[in-house]
């Protein structure tokens, strides 16, 4: 090929590229319109739920201890007939940063409850006795097959993940936007949301089995577990509203302290560690630049 | 391109040791004395912070495994026992876990930046070479890292990961036995992952020092692509010049590090890994960390079993032949136009295949993962091999001096603009 030839080549290739790129450009501004298009139509199998403001949340994000109170509350009087809480010891409701109980009153609501004593006793029986603050929380069922035969083949599962281990789909853009935003709290909207969202199932819908119950945010519609609560059914001392909405938010906030016990003192540690290194940044940047003058550094 | 070790030990023991074991010799002429290419810019401070990365992961591994249970009735318990009662376990856990998709940033910069500036072309072959091994078991460390909690995540993604290898002819099913330890994922599977995973991050240092060593004698590339061509004029002595430029980086990198560690630990990982392991229950999308999603979007694409399998290897092993595919004479990309906007489109790509990997298999999702798995390789087949060939590159400086301080002039030793002698650096510079 003759150098003429060979420039020729070269300059046909690059005027394809230009309009090779108006039409990747394109084609990239359809597929966000096509995803987003998708992200509607998923959205149609699991309703998003609507965001809530928790007292956790953000960089300087704390628990509220009469709000975990409460919620621990509800858990006693309402869940726990069904739910496990297994990995929660009684002497954590006294743990920092926490629901803020004394030492005395753990030992207090320890001891309402009957415990199997995990080693055996002089006659090798594993007799019940009242809890202890190093014991956990019993669970209401002795194994997964004993739950799920008592709750139509369902298995309630144990609360003390469960907040972090539910979540829905957030979707593009906002996936990304969220990085910056903190917006961690996907899986206690949804709880929130589930508890308030039983509902007539819309005309014509028909459970996929017996005993299923309709709810506008369980991923879909149909869940085994049946209306939990009521307006008014726990009582509350501190006169905040005994509605299904605030049991929702109370038990979604204990439910995050349950699954991140140490969530004040890690945020606090990050605020920290952040402020250190962007100052350590800051100083390393100037004695850097120090070292440099006089190179006439250029970078790239 | 060895730097001379201007080391010269003081002292009686100094000298006793130099003379026996050049130890601290090694180290200054490595870590001080060393020359680097004054035009580098930051995208060439990843190398240090992958270092620091792969220390930072084995320390808190380290610490981690004292208070783990390899055992798959216990391994999801004793996660949550790290993270509720060791002290500072939610900081060792969590840091461990976001280190990985840390490192995994990194390495992605690293290699994309060696793609740029054609830091593969000869006669940094081998480095090349080391760095995309590297690479592979860091993909294998951080996939068995990822089983050990015992999550539905890890146990479904153990499933169908270990499963691909039942693809290959004949010796397939055995091979899958073997990695399983039994006949599904169970108790054995985790057990050997957890030995693999204690065992392959002291192999990939082991490659790391080659990686290091093949880097010292070849020297560093640089954005021009032009070699070394003075010493003196072209380089800078790697203390404390590269030093400050290296830990200034990776100190805005542990911040961007910090802040998903302390603030969102969980947003890299998946809500479906706090449910503990059930091989009676399926979660609802199987979907891997996302440093892996562009080679499982490659996985899916091709209709069957085994071409996914082996697409999705490929994708990797024509990393291995990258120094031979790509014809062009130029190294970097600053002087080649066309190279240039291909590279971006590349990287484009790669971006898309992630995201496909994130969604299921269906409708027109798997349309453009095969558009899209097809324009990869095609970017390593066709158009590195042929831009080579057809490209007419930007004229290159004529050394590394000139593109720093414009067209050369006689400069004297001790001129503003050049850098003092290594051994002298330190003091002079307080």
């Amino acid at each position: 090929m003759s150098a003429q030839r060979i420039k020729d080549v070269t300059m046909s290739i690059r005027s394809t590229l230009r309009g090779a790129r108006v039409a990747a450009i394109i084609i990239a501004i359809g597929l966000g319109f096509v995803s987003a298009d998708v992200d509607r139509a998923s959205a149609a199998e699991q309703t998003h739920p609507p965001r809530q403001s928790w007292s956790f949340a953000g960089p300087f994000g704390r628990y509220d201890q009469a709000q975990l109170q409460r919620g621990f509350k509800i858990y006693r009087e309402v869940c726990a007939s069904c739910h496990a809480l297994s990995m929660v010891a009684f002497r954590n409701l006294a743990d920092e940063g926490g629901l803020g109980y004394s030492k005395e009153q753990a030992e207090t609501i320890a001891a309402e409850y009957q415990v199997k004593d995990p080693a055996p006793d002089d006659k090798g029986e594993f007799p019940d006795r009242p809890g202890r603050l190093s014991d956990y929380f019993p669970s209401p069922f002795p194994n997964e097959e004993a739950a799920r035969a008592a709750n139509g083949g369902a298995y309630p599962p144990d609360f003390s993940t469960l907040a972090k281990a539910r979540t829905y789909e957030r979707g593009f853009p906002w996936f990304l936007i969220d990085i910056l935003g903190q917006y961690q709290e996907n899986g206690q909207d949804y709880i929130h949301a589930l508890l308030g969202g039983y509902e007539e199932p819309p005309h014509g819908a028909t459970p996929p089995k017996d005993g299923l119950h309709y709810n506008k945010y369980f991923p879909g519609h149909w869940i085994a577990m049946a209306k939990p609560i009521q307006d008014g059914q726990v009582e509350y001392a501190d006169g905040t509203p005994t509605t299904i909405d605030q049991y929702g938010k109370d038990v979604a906030a204990f439910m995050t302290w349950a699954a991140e016990p140490h969530l004040m003192a890690r945020k606090q540690m990050g605020i920290v560690v952040m402020f250190f290194l962007i100052v350590f940044a800051g100083l390393l940047y100037f004695t850097k630049k120090s070292i440099w003058h006089g190179l006439k550094e250029r970078t790239a | 391109m060895q730097g001379h070790s201007t080391y010269e030990p003081k002292g009686g023991f100094a000298k006793w040791l130099e003379d026996r074991l050049p130890i601290v010799g090694l180290v200054h002429s490595s870590a001080v004395a060393y020359p680097v290419p004054r035009n580098l810019n930051y995208f060439w401070t990843f190398g240090g912070i992958l270092t620091f990365m792969l220390v930072a992961q084995i320390l808190t591994g380290v610490v981690l495994v004292m208070h783990y249970t390899p055992s798959a009735s216990m391994a999801f318990e004793s996660v949550e026992k790290i993270m509720r009662d060791v002290n500072y376990g939610w900081l060792l856990r969590y840091l461990h876990a976001n280190g990985a998709s840390m490192f995994f940033i990194a390495v992605f910069i690293h290699i994309f930046r060696g793609m740029y500036y054609g830091s593969y072309k000869a006669p940094r072959e081998v480095l090349w070479i080391l760095g995309v091994i590297i690479y592979l078991l860091m993909m294998a460390t951080a996939f068995m890292g990822y089983v050990l909690p015992w999550g539905q995540m890890s146990f479904w993604g153990a499933t169908v990961i270990t499963n691909l290898f039942s693809a290959l002819p004949v010796v397939g099913p055995s091979i899958v036995t073997w990695l399983w330890g039994g006949f599904s994922v169970d108790d054995a599977t985790l057990k050997h992952f957890f030995s693999l995973h204690y065992l392959l991050p002291f192999m990939i240092a082991g490659v790391v020092g080659l990686h290091i060593w093949a880097l010292h004698h070849v020297g560093q590339n640089n954005p021009t692509g032009v070699e070394v061509k003075d010493i003196r004029k072209d380089t800078v002595p790697f203390t404390p010049y590269a030093t400050m430029k290296d830990a200034f980086a990776l100190v805005c990198f542990l911040a961007f590090f910090s802040y998903f560690a302390f603030f969102i630990p969980n947003y890299l990982g998946h809500a479906d890994n706090y449910i503990k392991a059930n091989p009676l229950v399926t979660p609802a999308h199987i979907v891997p960390e996302w440093y892996f999603l562009p080679f499982y979007a490659i996985l899916r694409a091709i209709p069957s079993k085994l071409g996914g399998v082996i697409a999705m290897f490929g994708a990797i092993a024509v990393l291995f032949f990258l120094p031979w595919l790509d014809s062009s004479k130029v190294r970097s990309g600053k002087y080649r136009p066309l190279f240039k906007q291909f590279f971006w489109v590349f990287v484009g790509v790669c971006i898309l295949l992630g995201w496909l990997g994130s969604k299921p298999p269906e409708g027109w999702y798997v349309t453009v993962s095969r558009i899209a798995t097809f324009y990869y390789f095609a970017h390593f087949l066709i158009i590195l091999p042929l831009l080579g060939r057809i490209e007419k590159t930007k004229p290159l400086p004529a050394s590394i001096a000139e593109s720093v301080l414009g067209p050369a002039r006689d400069r004297l030793p001790g001129d503003p603009g050049l850098a003092p002698p290594a051994a002298a650096a330190p003091e002079t510079r307080g």
